[in-house]
């Protein structure tokens, strides 16, 4: 079994980068997987021209769902809105580069379908099962 | 001591065909038999016996095939109440699963007997199933709902019951067993408060049936459901077994062919119980299936079953703590009290990280809040990791789950 949490997904599991919060987000949004109780709370901070000048979670949950929030928080920092609409669940599967089973594809995307959501797009993911 | 095995697991699983499969090279280890059970081949070829010899409806056909079909379908409900220990195979309505037999009750008797300012007591370790359908029943009704609240140690607080049972509710609610925590409860001892009370009681037995023996007239309950599928039988049987005289009380819960005797373009008289309550073509070959499942459990005899899966969770209890120090177990420690039945969190851990890694080693539990959130509440957990067992389960499953679960937290705890 060993092989299949990365050391990295278990680095960033341990030591999550961009945890915490931001005193003056411009938004929050909280996501939660209804069936594990993962929860993720993302505050991002965007500039005037929309880029994402910082970015914070907190939460609970599995490996996956933290090490793809920390990943993910990464990738987005000095974004742009358009640039992180862009983002879809190709570039949170790459991030964690180990295979993901349909049931656990809904750990995996928390933090982005909340991302997408905090900047209004709603469209970007659809289902667990499809394209798994 | 020597333990005496009155079952053979191993024996026991070349009944059933998955156990030919082999998962990453190895036996499947199934610990989720809370969830579903596995179905041996008796139970399969029953079905198949059905669909391929005369699947035909039931209560309708004027032909042999018919009527074959409706023995059969009408022999399934005998076998549920003679299970059960049922007074009379008319008090049995065959069902889906125990949720939709709650729902029945909640929707059928709950809507008639329910008024404004009633009370109806459950407790906080039931299955969703248990909780949502009263929920939607007394906000319609603007009736109150309260909880029987339980203890560290996994047991429901008396006190707490006989409290909120002095508000005189109408009905009480709850599991013979826990499907989140295990508790075996007591549940005759509860009735008897319950009626003492004035109330009704719906006994969940979800997680008794299939365990342990159940008679119903020794519980003294008025409602008792239960799942076809936990029981070695299909998914889409189930029962709903009342007191004659409170199905017979009871208005429709469906409207459509079967339940009805005459049918105007105005008003419509029903049919007798149990037919009042089964609208539509039944699952007929879940219903026969599930018969089977039943014979093939008493043959094993249930007495046997319980006494199994105890020695399992008394070794379960024993063994995971001594392998697995991050383990916390939740729920009483006493194997007396306890179905088969482990929730546990490891330290460093998260559930379904758990149960990913153990699928690797083809070993099945179930992780998340197994349709308990408010216990989940309670125990302070968002999640939880659960391994339960059945007829088919041995000690070398629980070895294997607590060599696997020992990997897990030595990956989770290594130094990065």
């Amino acid at each position: 079994m060993d092989d299949l949490y990365r050391d990295e997904i278990l680095e960033h599991y341990r030591n999550p980068h961009n945890f915490g919060t931001l005193d003056e987000p411009t938004t929050v949004k909280e996501g939660a997987n209804p069936l594990c109780g993962d929860r993720i709370t993302l505050m991002l901070g965007i500039d005037e021209q929309g880029h994402v000048t910082d970015v914070k979670f907190t939460g609970r949950g599995c490996a996956i769902s933290q090490a793809s929030a920390s990943m993910l928080t990464d990738d987005i920092k000095g974004k742009s809105l358009d640039e992180v609409a862009k983002l879809g669940k190709v570039d949170v599967l790459d991030n964690l580069g180990i295979e993901i089973s349909p049931a656990r594809l809904k750990c995996a995307m928390l933090s982005l379908e909340t991302l997408k959501s905090a900047v209004g797009d709603r469209v970007a993911w659809q289902g667990s099962f499809d394209e798994a | 001591m020597a333990i005496v095995q009155a079952l053979d697991p191993v024996a026991i699983r070349a009944d059933f065909a998955i156990f030919e499969r082999e998962f990453r090279g190895r036996r499947l280890a199934y610990l989720d038999s809370a969830a579903t059970a596995l179905k041996p081949r008796v139970v399969t070829d029953a079905m198949a016996g059905y669909m391929n010899e005369y699947s035909s409806n039931v209560h309708r056909g004027i032909y042999e095939i018919g009527e074959e079909a409706t023995a059969a379908y009408e022999a399934a409900r005998s076998k549920i109440a003679a299970f059960i220990g049922a007074p009379e195979p008319r008090e049995i309505v065959m069902v889906r699963n125990a949720t939709e037999a709650i729902n029945l009750v909640a929707y059928a008797w709950g809507r008639r007997n329910i008024a404004k300012a009633d009370t109806v007591v459950v407790t906080e370790m039931e299955h969703h199933s248990n909780i949502v359908p009263w929920q939607m029943l007394t906000q319609e009704k603007d009736a109150d709902l309260e909880f029987v609240s339980f203890d560290e140690d996994g047991h429901l607080n008396q006190d707490s019951f006989e409290v909120l049972l002095r508000t005189k509710p109408k009905l009480v609610a709850f599991a013979a067993v826990s499907n989140g925590i295990g508790t075996i409860n007591p549940v005759k001892e509860m009735v008897a408060k319950a009626h003492d009370a004035g109330a009704l009681v719906l006994i969940d037995g979800a997680q008794a049936v299939p365990h342990e023996p159940v008679n119903v007239q020794e519980l003294d309950c008025d409602f008792f459901v239960f799942s076809g599928h936990k029981t070695l039988g299909p998914p889409g049987s189930g029962a709903l077994w009342a007191r004659r005289e409170i199905l017979e009380e009871m208005p429709p819960f469906m409207g459509g062919g079967d339940m009805i005797r005459e049918v105007h373009l105005r008003h419509t008289t029903y049919n007798d119980v149990p037919y009042k309550f089964e609208a539509g073509t039944p699952d007929v070959a879940a219903a026969i299936g599930l018969g089977a499942a039943l014979d093939y459990l008493t043959d094993l005899g249930m007495e046997h079953v319980r006494a199994h899966e105890r020695d399992l969770i008394s070794y379960a209890l024993e063994t995971l703590p001594e392998k697995v120090p991050s383990i916390r177990i939740h729920g009483t420690k006493s194997a007396n009290d306890r179905a088969g039945i482990v929730t546990f969190n490891l330290a460093d851990a998260h559930p379904h990280d758990v149960a990913t890694l153990l699928d690797r080693e083809a070993i099945a539990i179930r992780a998340g809040h197994h349709c308990t959130m408010p216990l989940h509440q309670r125990l302070g957990e968002e999640a939880s990791a659960r391994a339960s067992f059945y007829v088919y389960t041995d000690r070398e499953d629980i070895d294997r789950l607590a060599e696997a679960l020992g990997k897990v937290e030595r990956l989770f705890a290594r130094p990065s």
